[in-house]
């Protein structure tokens, strides 16, 4: 069968996701995503060369030209504790990860 | 009250004030209640009895002091497993999350109990919120209480789930395509998702920022209009929560619908459609007729492109959202050799087969030479379909759906096709790309006895609008048989 996505392509996708994917997953993943690629292939005939993206919802829905920032001022963040206290591995004030060596 | 009795807002108002129960008795009634459903149905994950039993206790002080009582005091409320809640776990249905607790509270969950509500628990979910039967979790299935061999819908079924069968009075759950509204709908019960930016997202998990909403699933309409003046408003920890000013949703409730025009798209009525839905939802419109408003015929020619593009755009968005759990800071870390293998390590034993396909589809879209061809594409036809919705609104006050084409499906009907899954959020996730407020408030049962939904969507910020329609509806169709 002629798919549109490539064996080496859902590898190389996995990589990039960070997923370790079974030879079984790979060609699950492989069927299922050439089957949704197939169905939003129906977008391709829409002509939207003069439609700007939406790239903000809530501009379009407040008519506000940015969103509502707050001031930039220094406030007290002593959560380093509780934040670390989820960690895997942590030794203050760091998370310990193994050593990071070239790929 | 009998075991089976179902509890409203205003019924535990009254019952606290009157004295009738306390909101400890009432709480540990609730407990009884999941203790004896919950198996069963598996709609709770966790139960946060002691925080529950120090909220109880507070609003009862407050009772013996003769003070005034918040708008939700002593209200059994459960949230959904996407939002956080401090010091109770909170895992999104997800193995990865499994021991994380968070540090934290969401901002929908600290104004329900300032506004006095108990919280519960946590409710199940289909695994970060992606999915439309609430199979995708990885604490299991949840079951729809009204009939247990079918789905509750998802990704928020443990929620609706728990309000449908009185585990809850109310509860939150999360829309990004269709989430609150038709598990609403497959049980029996009013989920409305407000505007986008209307509740702040603070603690809340993200998957697709640009579309993730919170919002309340209910008893009834004037319980849902409660929930949601508590929850709404502008919160300076969400840059994306609008400092737009928030109505008393409960006070407009009960205006009259006369003269309203309500849209009805061809569009939504068309191919794959079950009849027992169309007849219903077709029979609510002629009551919402009959009430007075004004039925205006519709068409909103970019629907049929809705699911495409959703699913790019929430993969997109998910594939980046997910990239952070890495087994570094916190929940699920499979050791590895090197950083890389303890990423792949835990994400590979950390999620489950639908957030995988979906971090995959989404990572596809994004990667170098298919940005413009499936990314950037979406979001113009994401603006196309706004604008349906925006020339809609230039004609017509509210709109009125089908909230889901077809009832609950059974348990395992469609898990091995996910695009037939995906499918069943057709007439939801319209709404969900726009930006605009809906609701799904039940309109009936299929002769089996499943219920179905029908979808109010009103302009931005017309929540109001939303809730008056689909209460005026619901007083009208519970008071003729």
């Amino acid at each position: 069968m002629d798919l549109k996505i490539s064996r080496e392509e859902v590898l190389r996708v996995a990589e990039l996701a960070h997923l370790e994917l079974t030879s079984e997953e790979v060609e699950l993943y492989r069927g299922q995503l050439d089957e949704i690629l197939n169905y939003i292939g129906k977008l391709e005939p829409l002509d939207v060369s003069q439609v700007e993206p939406m790239a903000q919802v809530l501009f379009a829905a407040t008519g506000a030209a940015h969103p509502e920032l707050r001031d930039d001022t220094l406030v007290p963040c002593d959560v380093a504790g509780a934040v670390l206290a989820q960690a895997p591995d942590a030794k203050a004030p760091f998370f310990r990860v193994p050593k990071v060596i070239e790929r | 009250m009998s075991a089976a009795s179902t509890w409203t807002i205003a019924a535990v108002r009254d019952a606290l004030k009157s004295k009738e129960i306390s909101a400890r008795e009432l709480t540990r009634d609730f407990f009884a209640r999941i203790e004896n459903r919950n198996r069963q149905l598996n709609a709770y994950l966790a139960l946060s009895l002691e925080r529950a039993y120090a909220q109880a206790d507070r609003v009862d002080a407050m009772i013996a002091k003769g003070e005034a009582l918040p708008p939700l005091a002593g209200v059994p409320i459960a949230i959904k497993d996407v939002i956080s809640t401090r010091g109770v776990t909170t895992t999104c249905g997800s193995k990865i999350l499994e021991t994380y607790v968070p540090p934290y509270e969401a901002t929908a969950v600290e104004r329900l109990e300032r506004a006095g509500a108990v919280i519960l628990g946590k409710t199940n979910c289909d695994e970060f919120a992606m999915g439309s039967s609430n199979e995708n979790s990885a604490y299991g299935p949840v079951r729809n209480p009204v009939s247990l061999d079918h789905v509750p819908g998802g990704s928020s079924g443990g929620s609706a789930a728990a309000v449908a069968a009185g585990l809850a009075v109310a509860a939150l759950g999360t829309d990004t395509g269709g989430s609150i509204r038709q598990p609403g709908a497959c049980c029996g019960v009013p989920g409305m998702m407000p505007t986008y930016g209307r509740v702040s997202r603070y603690g809340l998990i993200a998957f697709a920022s640009s579309l993730d909403r919170i919002g309340p699933l209910t008893q009834n309409v004037t319980d849902a209009a409660t929930v949601m003046s508590v929850i709404a408003g502008h919160d300076p920890s969400d840059s994306t929560s609008a400092a737009v000013p928030v109505p008393n949703y409960a006070a407009d409730l009960e205006k009259p619908v006369q003269g309203l025009r309500i849209g009805v798209p061809e569009d939504y009525f068309g191919e794959g459609l079950d009849s027992e839905v169309r007849e219903k939802v077709l029979a609510g419109i002629a009551l919402l007729e009959k009430m007075g408003c004004r039925r205006m015929p519709l068409k909103m020619p970019h629907t049929d492109y809705a699911i495409a593009t959703y699913y790019i755009v929430a993969t997109a968005e998910a594939s980046s959202n997910l990239a952070r759990y890495d087994g570094v800071r916190y929940g699920l870390r499979i050791p590895g050799a090197t950083v890389g293998e303890m990423y792949r390590n835990t994400r590979e034993r950390g999620f489950g087969p639908e957030v995988k396909r979906r971090i995959m589809l989404g990572t596809y879209m994004l990667s170098a030479g298919y940005y413009d061809a499936y990314y950037l594409r979406a979001q113009k036809v994401r603006s196309l379909i706004a604008r349906d919705f925006a020339d809609a609104f230039q004609k017509v006050d509210a709109i009125i759906t089908p909230t889901a084409p077809t009832p609950a499906f059974r348990l395992g009907e469609k898990t091995a096709d996910p695009l037939q899954m995906y499918l069943a959020d057709i007439y939801t996730v319209t709404g969900s790309l726009a930006g605009v407020p809906g609701i799904s408030v039940p309109c009936g049962k299929t002769k089996c006895g499943l219920p179905i939904g029908m979808q109010v969507f009103a302009p931005h910020f017309g929540e109001s609008r939303v809730l008056e329609i689909a209460r005026a509806f619901e007083k009208a169709s519970t008071a003729t048989p």
